[in-house]
């Protein structure tokens, strides 16, 4: 077990300079970020001489040697474009993202788990087909396009809902919610469908056809048989059993969900990662770049490690295998 | 009538506490963020545009652009190389500071640092000299009639705040700590900054101790970046905004249509321009080989007269440009009117180019920004495809700016054949055109650093030199006419047009549009 942990670190470093460095090969082709930091007017000269404060000159490896050995300390250095440190900007949008990653994944399963069971129990039903034709939509259509359309809808014909922003946020030390005031779980409610859309269609689906099998098997059956309630048999039984594999996949699911933020968080000017992100690339802000695409990287490392080690110590088959080595 | 009790009691509850009931606040949005609040650091419009409303220079300018006073009550000219300027008495910084020449004199040093980008507000060998209290004296090396143009931007900081919270040096880009100034704002402007996070929101708040009267009623500014056009959009059409910039041409019948909204227009003062290489010997981007064509102005000519001002701005500007026969805005040089573009004449273009040798036409490539100007993409895709009328072939390279810079300017080594490119003269002055867009140059770009195309014509660059030191506005004025007759017949550039402002707002806000699309919220008013 330890040494299986030990290789799997091992792998997850490795994992996280290989991000590092292709990121950091690809910031060579976003653009001069020197251009972004000075007007039209700054001359040649004084351009030049920024860009050696900064180390832009130096070769791509001993930059990318210096950032590593800076976030090995998690000093990710100081953003371009709000002349403030990294790790402080990301840490103040990390509350908004995370807020909004969680409703989202709420929503996807609050809504997807019933509308699965539903469609999976009354497969030929009229409203059946009014869910599958809906959850086609959410996942044809773009994220920024349903947005627009919620916006135009919610905000602009029925003015009901806010179309950008956190709404009044709450902080409580140096995390801010937005979920105890009013007006920010209102801004939350659009940004969270638009988010959760394509979970929450995923898992109508694959609660449906795992109903569709569970319904199926031989226990069911029995438990029919036996006269035990339809509401009993349904959701004590064969709910129950279509869950493991819902409740792996949104575990999964969750690291897409934050990394894949970006794109409702710039059409709602949400002020998460994803948008502050957004923004580092328009602008050049390597260092906001670097740090955002190591802080997903490492999302993604730290899940699969888990899930690794959990299978680990659920399927007895890995151990085996390891000891006949 | 469901609203009827609550409102009445809030407007009870309003009418009880008397004065607040009347506070009104002003919501609105760009689409670009306020990174930072050092006014030093970033020479662009709407950073200093922002901080005008909270930092006040020597001058202002008013909503039409003249110069007014502002922290100088009058200047003069007392020699050829000496301004005089008498400093306002009894204004205050936001955190009760006195203003005194002491803060003159520490803003010219700072605004002349190393790090900061408004260096060239103030020559580095001008000196700066307190006479007393309330007087300073420039001393320059020799005349400069523009001196004070670009002072509207030049911010007066508080000599005592600044050090006192170790914010001297000027947020740099390459600072490596966060600076006081860069978080925190202390000026003696109409309003104050009672809150900044750095790309979500800035809040402002009405200044009640400034010494000028505000001309609006709005007490409480709170600005909100938003990159997105369709949600900029609808935050305005859903009133949750009292006012967007920009608006996207394709939206403007959408806001006029709307009720309750409406779209303010007008010219704005960047021209947008094309560009051609005539300093290579032989073109990077060209089928042409050994020789350069547009190092002949009948190549330059024809491409001119090829291209149709006219269908750019109603198909691709919607009516939102206004031709230009010159490289500045009529608003910035008073004998404009002087100057008529060359006619759209496809016929004339093609007999040029066949005068020239390329009866067949050629090929080149051309560089353009596709997210720096208004439609600046669709405009390059326009001009190809008026030029392959005349047998041209345009092969188009449109890229985002953080590119399309990198590329075409000194530090890519002005690695282009033909481009589009904007400019804004930021001393309102045509000198800084014949300067930046026309002055000879080197491969370093000392001489006219953005004269992309290394255009050259001594002529022009020695008109220029007496345009900088001459006195007299009219012999002045002369001599700037001349030197853009000498431009527009050496077909230098092509000017185009300039672009359009358009401004989204609550049909209960009055403000006053400027043409260099700097909002300032003195002069809004809200019904």
């Amino acid at each position: 077990m330890l040494a299986f942990s030990i290789r799997r670190l091992l792998q997850a470093v490795l994992v996280m300079l290989v991000v590092a460095l292709i990121s950091f090969t690809l910031f060579r082709f976003v653009g001069d970020p020197v251009n972004q930091m000075v007007g039209v007017e700054t001359t040649p000269e004084q351009r030049e001489a920024l860009r050696e404060r900064l180390g832009l000159n130096d070769p791509v490896l001993a930059q990318f040697a210096r950032f590593v050995a800076r976030a090995a300390q998690f000093d990710f250095g100081t953003s371009y474009q709000f002349r403030q440190p990294v790790a402080e900007l990301i840490g103040k949008r990390l509350p908004a993202t995370l807020e909004l990653s969680f409703v989202s994944a709420l929503f996807a399963l609050l809504v997807g788990i019933p509308m699965g069971v539903y469609t999976g129990l009354h497969r030929d039903s009229w409203l059946s087909k009014i869910f599958l034709s809906v959850s086609l939509i959410g996942i044809s259509l773009p994220t920024f396009f349903i947005g627009i359309l919620l916006i135009f809808l919610f905000s602009v014909t029925l003015q009901w809902l806010p179309s950008f922003g956190r709404g009044e946020v709450v902080q409580l030390g140096w995390w801010s919610t937005g979920l105890l005031t009013w007006s920010g779980l209102k801004a939350l409610i659009l940004p969270s469908i638009t988010l959760g859309l394509f979970q929450m269609t995923l898992i109508m689906r694959l609660v449906r056809s795992e109903m569709l099998e569970v319904i199926r098997t031989d226990y069911i059956k029995f438990a029919r048989a036996r006269g035990l309630k339809q509401r009993s048999i349904h959701f004590r039984h064969a709910l129950k059993n279509t869950l493991v594999p819902v409740i792996t996949i949104t575990g999964l699911q969750l690291g897409s969900i934050i990394a894949f933020a970006i794109i409702t968080e710039t059409v709602f000017q949400w002020p998460g990662m994803g948008l502050l992100f957004l923004q580092a690339v328009q602008n050049v802000d390597i260092p906001i770049m670097a740090a955002y695409l190591m802080l997903i990287a490492f999302l993604f490392v730290v899940i699969n490690l888990i899930v690794d080690l959990l299978y680990f110590v659920v399927d007895p088959r890995l151990r085996v295998e390891r000891a006949t080595h | 009538m469901r609203y009827f009790k609550p409102l009445a009691a809030a407007a009870l509850a309003a009418s009880l506490m008397g004065t607040a009931a009347s506070a009104e606040t002003l919501r609105y949005a760009f689409q670009g963020t306020l990174n930072q609040l050092d006014p030093y650091s970033l020479n662009e419009t709407f950073t200093l545009g922002s901080l005008g409303n909270v930092y006040e220079g020597l001058t202002r300018r008013a909503p039409d652009l003249t110069i007014e006073p502002a922290l100088a009550e009058r200047w003069e000219v007392m020699e050829p190389n000496r301004w005089r300027f008498y400093l306002r008495q009894g204004v205050t910084f936001h955190n009760g500071n006195p203003f005194t020449a002491d803060d003159v004199v520490f803003s010219a040093d700072r605004v002349r640092s190393e790090g900061s980008d408004l260096t060239t507000r103030i020559g580095a060998d001008v000196e700066v000299v307190k006479v007393d209290d309330y007087t300073v004296d420039f001393i320059l090396p020799g005349p400069n009639p523009i001196l004070h143009y670009e002072w509207d931007t030049w911010y007066i900081m508080d000599k005592e705040w600044t050090e006192e919270n170790g914010a001297v040096a000027v947020t740099s880009a390459s600072d490596t700590t966060p600076n006081h100034a860069a978080l925190n704002a202390n000026g003696t402007g109409p309003y104050k900054v009672a809150s900044h996070e750095s790309g979500v929101r800035t809040v402002y708040e009405k200044n009640e101790n400034w010494w000028d009267t505000h001309d609006g009623n709005i007490d409480t500014v709170e600005f909100t970046p938003i990159g997105s056009d369709a949600t900029r959009i609808a935050a305005l059409l859903s009133g949750e905004l009292d006012m967007v910039y920009p608006v996207p041409v394709q939206d403007i019948k959408r806001v006029n249509d709307n009720e309750g909204t409406k779209a303010l227009t007008g010219p704005e003062l960047r021209t947008i321009f094309l560009g051609f290489d005539q300093k290579r010997d032989e073109l990077l981007y060209s089928d042409v080989k050994g020789k350069n064509p547009f190092k002949d102005v009948r190549v330059r000519k024809a491409f001119y007269q090829a291209i149709d001002i006219e269908a750019i701005k109603d198909k691709v500007m919607r009516g939102l440009s206004t031709p230009s026969a010159l490289m500045i805005s009529p608003f910035q040089f008073a004998r404009s009117d002087e100057f008529e573009r060359y006619p759209y004449d496809p016929e004339a273009a093609r007999a040029l180019l066949a005068e020239a040798g390329y009866a067949d036409g050629f090929s080149v490539g051309m560089d353009c920004p596709n997210d720096r100007y208004v439609n600046d993409e669709a405009i390059c895709q326009a001009v190809a495809a008026f030029l392959a009328r005349i047998g041209v072939k345009v092969d188009l390279n449109a890229q985002p700016k953080a590119q399309y810079f990198a590329k075409v300017l000194a530090s890519g080594g002005y690695d282009t054949s033909f481009y589009l490119l904007g400019w804004t003269p930021g001393s309102f002055d045509s000198w800084n055109v014949l300067h930046n867009l026309n002055g000879c140059r080197d491969d370093t770009g000392a001489g006219g650093p953005f004269n992309l195309g290394g255009y050259c014509n001594p002529k022009v660059d020695e008109l220029a030199a007496k345009v900088l030191s001459e006195n007299d506005p009219d012999v002045r004025n002369g001599l700037i006419a001349e030197a853009f007759t000498l431009i527009h017949e050496d077909v230098s550039h092509i000017p185009l047009h300039q672009q359009g402002l358009a401004w989204g707002v609550a049909a209960n806000v009055d403000l006053e549009q400027r043409a260099d699309n700097q909002f300032h919220f003195r002069w809004v008013t809200k019904n």
